[in-house]
């Protein structure tokens, strides 16, 4: 271990084109030709496509003819094709782990695409450098370790409940984790869904009373994830039940009070003097401080808000024998054990008010898509009757501003396509024709982005009904003092005219972004995320459900803007991802383990605090103190051997004279 | 003094999961940057010894960068923290000994940073030829 044992090293180097994608830039016959020159290469070569069925084979077949210790494949990047040439290797009859990667497209050739005598020359010390290390490899084996039968899914949007059901169909154990009192997430809060006009309740409350159902789902609301351990198989999730104030009849009979619990029949909330703004209706609507959000909540069981109730106890004289209110309730942390989890931590509405040109907040009558939804929602506070703030009148004239803070590279908003809004919208403009006869809805618009299956059909059939579309982008929103009537100053850039129109209300079709949590949530679990902050997979073409933690998916909106559909389909996908680990029983650990040089340790302990996964220990070993290595704890950073004063610590695969020789290769090899 | 042809040697020692993952999306998005940089992969900044560095020095590398992954981001929770901690105190060492701590540099590159990652390059690149050639190129070898 301690000693490197290839004094014979003999390496077999493979230059890929990858089409011209490398060999446009890079000279890969030369190249060849140098590494036939460096010490250890016995053969080198160069193909087409080295990842393709007869590169992989080239492989193969050198090991076995040219006896060879270890392979260097230049190519694109060890995060694309590690796997399939260390899969290669493996067919050769060698360890699998004596394969070594020289990236000369990702980080070569793409980047220097007008300099090919400088990338030609940066490939030679690459390879120079792989080539070093490769002579040095040793063999690996995989450390398989169980996995958990059990799964977590964070968010109970529709995202989130689909994931859970198809895990838990699948027959696996499910935890769905929701931080709100009640699934059903964004969806529910919709009236109508394009472009086929289904009632948002309708589809969605079959699936929620599914999920409630289902005896392989535990489903956890008003819960946060509250720390993460563990790795993939035996994640270790810790869990804040928040103080929920109520006790569902399977708590009230654990406290022996018969036949107790809340039933939802809201008698508490009928006494409780407490008003607050419903956050369900977008503060619309008048909540008590013991409520549901709304009539189809799944659970149905009430909930307390501390922060507004006044512990007078009208609740628990109205909920009487049930014996269902405890104003004494503590929040409490539970601890599940899960092998895999799928993230779908969906989205916030952006905070519009920063366009302060269009006035949303400052002017009553104009308000956000999501507000719309709740006005011309039959179970809304209006009752479905979409009325002018201001007044209470039925508005005739509406302007719908879409790109709403998407799209938006002015710093303010965000610079990405929110991707449902321009459908949204169409549909909006679809229900105030139908609804209030008389009314013209203007669209202002960038693009009309209808992309989906029946969607484009959906936007002639929206231009047909009567609504009018305008190209430009709304400049500023001002409002008639008197009438509180707005005007909407654009460009129609179709007429090429300035544009001064009177409506009744603005829709501001605001754009989204992910939820205020996700990003505590996201550090939790170790995944990274884009620049806009959205959740970043693991590939964006083909691991789009993946994450670079593996036992991690994700599903929906917390990976980028989606719809409905995509939503799903994503959330099935994450699914039979993280089924399939459960299914298979055990997973394979890179095997970077930290290992102790005995001889070298001077057993003073300073790496056990290094570690962050508590997976080195000091134990008596033939009358003195040397380090242990937990190897099921031991995750590979290395951070203990970049610390270990002696050098008694040697990480597999990254070991410090691998990484030495790699150095001293790119600045002592080259002329030599 | 400088050799008319000399080209600065410039070693990157870069963490798996945040700024090789940065450095390929660089690649993949086309963006330019100059050839003078050659990288080591390690899993983790924190795998970095110190030694690695000085080792560099001694070979007569004119830079070193270690870029890892943004604080908090660190996929392994904080090596990314004490690799910054080493590379603060080795910049001081660095100083004592008379090697200007520019040519150490330590860079935060997130795997969504493409662009950074290659501005980045540039920037390191900038530093080192207006530094020149590393005094301890001598004793290399």
């Amino acid at each position: 271990m301690a000693e490197v044992k290839n004094k014979e090293a003999r390496i077999g180097v493979f230059v890929c084109h990858c089409g011209t994608n490398i060999a446009g830039t890079i000279n890969v016959e030369a190249v060849k030709e140098y590494a036939r020159t460096i010490p250890n290469v016995v053969v080198a070569d160069n193909y087409a496509y080295m990842c393709s069925t007869p590169g992989q084979n080239m492989i193969a077949d050198a090991i076995k003819e040219h006896n060879l210790t270890g392979v260097v494949v230049a190519a694109c990047t060890p995060r694309l094709h590690e796997p399939t040439f260390r899969n290669a290797t493996a067919a050769g009859g060698l360890n699998p782990f004596r394969f070594e990667m020289a990236n000369i497209r990702d980080q070569n050739s793409w980047v220097h695409m007008h300099q090919p005598e400088e990338a030609t020359e940066k490939a030679k010390d690459a390879i120079r450098i792989a080539v070093a290390k490769a002579s040095l490899l040793e063999d690996l084996i995989p450390k398989s370790v169980p996995v958990e039968k059990a799964a977590m899914v964070v968010g109970g949007g529709v995202g989130g409940m689909q994931a859970a059901l198809d895990l838990a169909n699948a027959g696996i154990k499910t935890y769905l984790v929701e931080k709100s009192p009640t699934i059903g997430g964004r969806m529910s809060q919709l009236d109508k869904t394009f472009p086929t006009l289904d009632c948002s309740q309708c589809i969605l409350t079959p699936k929620m009373v599914d999920v409630y159902r289902n005896e392989n789902i535990e489903l956890l609301t008003y819960t946060e994830v509250e720390s993460v351990e563990g790795y993939i198989g035996n994640f270790d999730v810790t869990l804040r039940k928040k103080a929920r104030g109520v006790l569902t009849p399977a708590e009230a009979e654990a406290r022996g009070i018969v036949g107790g619990g809340c039933t939802g029949c809201g008698d508490c909330a009928t006494v409780c003097p407490v008003i607050k703004p419903n956050p369900f209706e977008l503060g619309m609507a008048p909540r008590k401080a013991i409520y549901i959000y709304h009539p189809q909540v799944s659970p149905l069981i009430y909930t307390v808000d501390f922060d507004a109730c006044v512990k007078c106890g009208l609740c628990v004289e109205a909920c009487g024998e049930k014996k269902a209110v405890d104003l004494d309730a503590q929040d409490e942390l539970i601890t599940v054990k899960v092998g895999t989890a799928i993230l779908a931590t969906g989205y916030d509405i952006f905070p519009i008010e920063k366009k302060f040109e269009w006035g949303y907040k400052n002017y009553d009558n104009v308000i956000t898509s999501l507000e719309f939804e709740r006005l011309i929602c039959a179970s809304g506070p209006t009752g479905g009757h979409l009325v002018r703030p201001s007044d209470g009148e039925t508005p005739k004239r509406i302007a719908f501003v879409l790109c709403a803070g998407s799209r938006d590279n002015t710093g303010v908003g965000r610079p990405y396509c929110s991707r449902f809004c321009c459908m949204y919208s169409l549909k909006h403009a679809h229900q105030i024709i139908e609804k209030i006869p008389g009314a013209v809805p203007y669209i202002f618009y960038m693009d009309i982005r209808s992309f989906g299956k029946m969607y484009e059909e959906f936007y002639y059939r929206i231009q047909n009904e009567g609504a009018k579309f305008i190209r430009g982008r709304v400049a500023n929103i001002t409002e008639d003092p008197v009438t509180k009537n707005l005007h909407v100053n654009a460009e129609d850039t179709l007429l090429g005219r300035p544009i001064d129109m009177e409506v009744d209300m603005v829709v501001l079709a605001a754009a989204i972004q992910p939820a205020a949590e996700t990003e505590r949530t996201r550090r939790l679990f170790g995944v990274s995320c884009s620049q806009d902050g959205w959740l970043l997979e693991a590939h964006p073409k083909l691991n789009p459900c993946g994450t670079t933690t593996a036992g991690v998916y994700l599903a929906g909106v917390c990976q980028g803007p989606k719809d409905i559909p995509d939503t799903v389909a994503q959330a099935e996908g994450a699914a039979s991802a993280a089924s399939i680990p459960i299914h298979r029983g055990e997973v394979e650990l890179e095997p970077y383990f930290a290992q102790c040089i005995e001889e070298k340790c001077a057993g003073c302990g300073l790496c056990v605090n290094q570690c962050p996964y508590q997976a080195l220990s000091l134990v008596e070993k033939d009358g003195r103190k040397v380090m242990q290595v937990t190897e099921a704890k031991c995750k590979g950073c290395g951070t203990c051997g970049g610390f270990c004063p002696g050098g008694a610590i040697w990480m597999q695969h990254f070991a410090t004279p691998q990484i030495v020789a790699q150095i001293d290769a790119f600045l002592l090899g080259g002329e030599q | 003094m400088a050799d008319e042809n000399w080209k600065p040697k410039i070693i990157a020692i870069i963490c798996n999961w945040c700024s090789y993952a940065g450095a390929d999306l660089a690649g993949g998005a086309r963006i330019q940057y100059p050839p003078d940089i050659r990288a080591v992969r390690v899993m983790c900044t924190g795998r970095i010894d110190p030694l690695f560095i000085l080792k560099a020095f001694q070979d007569g590398a004119d830079g070193v960068l270690v870029s890892g992954c943004h604080f908090g981001d660190c996929h392994y929770l904080e090596g990314n923290y004490k690799a910054a901690k080493r590379m603060f105190l080795l910049k001081s060492v660095l100083k004592n000994i008379g090697l200007d701590d520019k040519r150490l540099r330590m860079t935060f590159v997130s795997a969504s940073e493409g662009a950074k990652w290659g501005m980045v390059m540039s920037d390191v690149v900038k530093t080192i030829n207006e530094l020149g050639p590393s005094p301890l190129k001598e004793f290399a070898r």
